[in-house]
């Protein structure tokens, strides 16, 4: 049962207290989108033994949504950030570096 | 003979003596005993039988290990199958009935299969079975399940208690050996908060049977001295009967403590499941005998010599008056010795390895016990109980050089270190070669949320199987393990074990090794599930080369046993078949938990009215105390009908029905959802949410909106009412308040963080009571306050102000198409507002009516019902609602998806009345059939039905499905069916089949 620290409340939350959201930092597609944008927005998702970003909800908690970098093969948190995140920020993606050189993840490296 | 000795037990109390009863019979044995020491003491060696070939087994081990010793315990509410009794402590009045017999354990019928064993080989189910299909279901299917399983499920509800335990430590220490307890002093010591648990009643593991010397003190003292120090350290928590069960992600473990299995007569729970986070975890949980695979090794009387070794320690029990033992190493010829010293005889030592032992050896040759290097056995005598064996050499292929004969066989081959709870969460293993054991690989830990590792094994847990290397171990890992969670302490001395020094094992995974078919087909592998090397050899010459195949087509290591004795020497056969080495072959994966635990430890205190937790409404109360035949919505008990004194359910349901759209019926709506989204960006949010137009409502007014998923699938629905210009009230439906209040924040905190909007989920806030029927107006005027008229408050608005005297919102929206208000009071006003619209409305015939009557009044309206209409792959489009889907909108949340073709398809199904010829109800979920058959043989379809209900207002079955281009196809004739392989007729209409024209709810 992992524990993950929301960056909002600064809880260290079992994972009971969590709901789970999918991968993190997708793109929407909406009306007029080509055919395979909506598909990839809609169905492909990363399924790594490794490196993973995934959303999650503090959910008995503070209510907020949160993203998670770890691993989905050693169970490692590189750490956590808030949902209004475009893209992993710098420290997370310096701790990551730091364990995993040469990391890539879709659009990030 | 299996008897009590009269050298004394390290664990019983000869003082005092305790009745048991097996199989009705009555016996005797001693505090401290376990069920299974007990009932050897007795001469009761025959203990079970086998799963597949109902062979007659007797125990195997002296612990957690034990596949045979299983067997009913207790009666009625305490009855419980498949207890282990090696693992079962003795205490006055225990009961226990023995499994998988007919008629009874000496004699039974099912032992045929034995002699049919070389027809029902690895795979036999598979291969008889699948051919012809049809037999499968009547023949096959029902023959199988009559034979399979052990034990008989329990009838009675379980009478005991059981409870959860929550804790936190630094370091938690699972065994409660040498290495356990080594660990847990010099974590203690350096102040980290530590538990040491422990899964049997007694500390000391292994060590206090063979007592070696630790720190000039023999083993059992200390024991004692080390568990004093524990016991005066404030930070160290020991426990034992408690045992490791799982480790998990981040350092949580569940340990199963069995608080009086042992004293059932005591108060309090019977078990308690320990869920715990620990910083860093040590994994002393020792290790286990192998078995040796030769011709008979199943028979009753054939024991791991460590077991023999420990009856006749701890509990003072022989297990035979002549004792044979066969080894590959040195530790068994401890049993040859312990026998000797207790007065029994050893026959001979088979010592497989050419060059024999060594010290050890040269001990028992000292007391004159016969040693022969090099023999082997190629068979054990005997039926019910071991008579004798014949030995052979081991290099060769089984023949017979002489024969012994002996009541019992203790057998020795090598040690496999407990390694489970190290693999549960991804610690790996390494083959060692030199001891022939798989061991933890400590370069490759189970790793916590930091990386770095949360897992120490100790002691032979790690592979270290002499008493210096154990303890030193254990001592250095509870110091890692305290230093890992942020604690150390001065190093003072490492407790100083001292060993007989022993030669290295041979790996002998054939006896003899040359063993031929018939040797081989009698050399069990997997005692409890009839496994033997013949069958792992057949599921490798038939393809099944992967450990895991094989093991599920032999079905080795799938009993309750999880194969503790059986899965070393099974992958060693596998790997010696297809010519792979021990490591190639792998091991299948650890789960937990270790033995089983109880259901009821699983559960805890959750069950019965704390099964889960009840949501009620500020008017349950009054359900309750009034005839409320409840049912569940998400968490929340809705009264179904209120049903008056002789009536049935369906009776008060008609009744509910008729008097709402004749006179005034009262329901309690306070579980619809209710979300307040407020802001400036709010309305722009809603129109992204709902597939129409929200932020044009004029305040003051309500709409129907419909809510999709990005697939376009309709998800929820409700009534939309403009508080004011920047605040909307969102009705959901009863199930869907926090999973669409959940959905909000979801896209407002991760998607359009930008736009200024705040939701709050006020379900609970306010109670909701629908007042509907042609008389709901009389009712409201009489009880006095705001106008309510058509004129000051028409279908579709709101408005706020007061109802005989109560501060209330009242919505003109209907879900039943009659006159209806829905009115919001804060929710500790419901009860006394429930209470007086009742009294206001007796003289209009008011009665209260349930969510089956609300149904029934929405179906004949034809409205649709989320959960009933949609199944998460129907559009709004499928239900006609197209007048509710914006056209104006560039963007909503669906609309992307519902443009895919196949959703625009014309062939999708579509919502339809459905009227029966001859007035019947179509059954629920009802297909309707179309011409031909599909490839499986089934009736082609062309619809379904989604809701079906009797209408008391029509005197008929009435129903709405979704079918192949059926707004098309008014009037048409359909069969549907009935389920039991005939059809009803059903006429195809409009779906509305109430006022039509909508009059009556615009009044």
């Amino acid at each position: 049962m992992l524990i993950l620290e929301c960056p909002y409340c600064g809880v260290h939350a079992d994972e009971t207290e969590l709901a789970p959201g999918g991968e993190a930092h997708l793109k929407r597609f909406g009306p007029g989108s080509d055919i395979d944008d909506f598909e990839g927005y809609l169905f492909m998702r990363e399924n790594p033994k490794g490196l993973h970003f995934e959303r999650w909800r503090h959910a008995y908690g503070c209510g907020k949504w949160f993203l998670a970098a770890r691993c989905t093969a050693t169970l490692e948190v590189f750490g956590t950030y808030p949902a209004q995140s475009a893209e992993p920020p710098q420290s997370i993606k310096d701790a990551i570096t730091a364990k995993r050189p040469g990391w890539s993840w879709r659009d990030f490296a | 003979m299996s008897t009590r000795l009269s050298t004394a037990g390290r664990l019983i109390d000869t003082a005092k003596p305790i009745k048991f009863s097996f199989n009705g019979k009555t016996l005797q044995g001693y505090a401290g005993d376990t069920l299974a020491s007990a009932l050897l003491a007795n001469d009761q060696l025959l203990v079970g039988r086998s799963f597949k070939y109902h062979r007659p087994r007797g125990v195997v081990a002296a612990g957690a290990e034990e596949p045979n010793g299983l067997v009913n315990l207790g009666s009625n509410g305490t009855f419980e199958p498949n207890q282990r009794i090696t693992t079962t402590e003795l205490f006055d009045g225990l009961s226990a009935t023995s499994q998988n017999h007919w008629p009874s354990l000496e004699f039974d019928v099912g032992s045929i299969n034995t002699h049919l064993a070389r027809f029902l080989p690895a795979g036999f189910y598979y291969k008889m079975f699948i051919h012809p299909r049809p037999l499968w279901k009547h023949v096959y299917e029902p023959f199988i399940r009559q034979s399979a399983g052990l034990g008989k499920a329990p009838k009675d509800r379980d009478a005991d208690t059981y409870e959860h335990f929550n804790c936190t430590v630094d370091v938690l220490v699972i065994g409660g050996g040498i290495a356990g307890l080594a660990a847990a002093a010099e974590a203690g010591r350096t102040g980290a908060r530590v538990l040491l648990i422990e899964q049997t009643a007694a500390w000391g593991g292994r060590a206090v049977v063979d007592q070696p010397t630790i720190d000039g003190q023999t083993a059992a003292d200390w024991v004692t001295t080390t568990l004093a120090g524990l016991a005066a350290m404030e930070n160290v928590d020991i426990r034992t009967r408690t045992m490791g069960a799982g480790v998990y992600d981040h350092g949580y473990v569940l340990a199963y403590e069995r608080l009086r299995d042992h004293a059932p007569k005591a108060s309090g729970p019977r078990h308690r499941l320990w869920r715990i986070r620990a910083r860093q975890i040590v994994t002393a949980t020792g290790a286990i005998e192998r078995p040796l695979s030769f011709a008979g090794n199943d028979l009753p009387g054939v024991l791991l010599a460590s077991a023999v070794r420990d009856y006749a320690v701890n509990f003072g029990v022989g297990i035979g008056d002549r004792t044979v033992i066969a080894t590959n190493n040195d530790d068994a010829y401890r049993t040859a010795l312990a026998l000797h010293d207790a007065g029994l005889q050893v026959p001979v030592i088979l010592d497989a390895r050419a060059k024999g032992g060594g010290e050890l050896a040269d001990q028992a040759r000292a007391k004159g016990i016969r040693v022969e290097n090099g023999k082997a056995i190629a068979s054990v005598k005997g039926g019910k109980r071991v008579t004798g064996v014949s030995v052979c050499l081991q290099a060769g292929q089984g023949a017979v050089l002489e024969e012994i004969s002996c009541d019992c066989v203790a057998m020795s081959g090598g040690w496999s270190p407990v390694v489970h709870l190290w693999s549960h969460c991804g610690g790996k293993l390494t083959w060692d070669e030199a001891q022939a054991m798989f061991r933890p690989n400590n370069d490759r830990p189970p790793t916590g949320a930091d990386g770095e590792a949360m897992v120490i094994a100790a002691g032979t847990a790690n592979g270290h199987l002499y008493t210096a290397e154990a303890i030193a171990d254990g001592w250095s890992a509870g110091r890692a393990a305290a230093h890992a969670a942020g604690f150390t302490a001065k190093p003072e001395a490492i407790p100083d074990g001292s060993d007989v020094p022993e030669l290295p094992l041979t790996p002998v995974w054939m006896m003899p090794q040359g063993a031929g078919y018939d040797l081989r087909s009698k050399s069990w592998l997997d005692f409890q599930n009839d496994v033997k090397v013949s069958d792992v050899q057949l599921a490798a010459q038939e393809g099944f080369e992967s450990v895991e195949h094989a093991k599920r087509y032999t079905t080795l290591g799938m009993a309750t046993d999880q194969g503790k004795l059986s899965n070393i020497n099974g992958l060693a056969t596998l790997s010696g078949a297809l010519n792979i080495p021990i490591p190639s072959v792998g091991t299948t994966t650890f789960r937990p938990p270790y033995t089983p635990i109880s259901m009821g430890a699983i559960a805890g205190v959750a069950r019965d009215d704390l099964f889960q937790p009840i949501r009620k409404t500020p008017i349950s109360g009054w359900h309750e105390s009034n005839r409320a035949d409840f049912e569940p919505v998400g968490q929340w008990r809705r009264p179904y009908a209120f049903v008056h004194k002789g009536e049935s359910v369906h009776d008060a349901v008609k009744r509910e029905v008729t008097n709402t759209r004749t006179n005034v019926g009262l329901l309690d709506a306070s579980t619809l959802g209710k979300i307040l989204v407020k802001g400036p960006d709010a309305g722009r949010f809603l129109d992204m949410l709902y597939t129409n137009m929200m932020s044009n409502l004029a305040v003051g007014k309500c709409r129907y909106g419909l809510m999709c998923s990005e697939n376009g699938f309709l998800m929820d629905d409700g009534v939309v009412a403009r508080i004011d210009d920047d605040t909307w009230l969102c009705h959901t439906t009863t199930g869907g308040a926090d999973r669409i209040h959940a959905w909000m924040e979801d896209w407002l905190q991760c998607e359009w963080w930008d736009w200024k909007v705040y939701t709050a989920n006020l379900t609970e806030q306010f109670a909701q009571i629908a007042v509907v029927g042609p008389k709901a107006r009389q009712v409201l005027e009489k009880m006095g306050g705001m106008d309510v008229s058509k004129e000051a408050l028409p279908f579709m608005q709101w408005a706020d102000g007061t109802i005989g005297g109560f501060d209330a919102r009242v919505f003109r929206i209907s879900f039943s198409g009659e006159l209806s208000y829905e009115i919001a009071v804060p929710a500790s006003q419901g009860r006394a507002f429930w209470d007086a619209l009742l009294s206001a409305g007796a003289e209009f015939g008011m009665m209260p009516y349930g969510t089956e009557c609300l149904h029934v009044l929405r179906a004949e309206k034809g409205f649709i019902m989320i959960g009933d209409e949609t199944d998460g792959t129907v559009i709004p489009q499928d239900l006609n609602l197209g007048w509710a889907i914006s056209k104006k909108k560039d963007d909503y949340l669906g609309k992307r998806a519902q443009e895919r073709s196949h959703m625009a398809d014309p062939n999708r199904w579509k919502l339809v009345g459905l009227e029966t010829l001859d007035g019947s109800v179509i059954p629920d979920g009802a297909y309707a059939v179309a011409e031909g058959m599909n490839p499986n043989g089934q009736r082609n379809t062309q619809g379904r039905v989604t809701s079906t209900y009797f209408s008391p207002t029509l005197g008929k079955g009435i129903a709405m499905g979704l079918v192949l281009h059926g707004p098309d196809r008014m009037g048409e004739v359909i069969e549907m069916t009935k389920g039991d392989g005939t059809y009803i007729k059903a006429r195809i209409v409009d779906q509305v089949f109430y006022d039509k024209a909508g009059e009556k709810q615009d009044v």
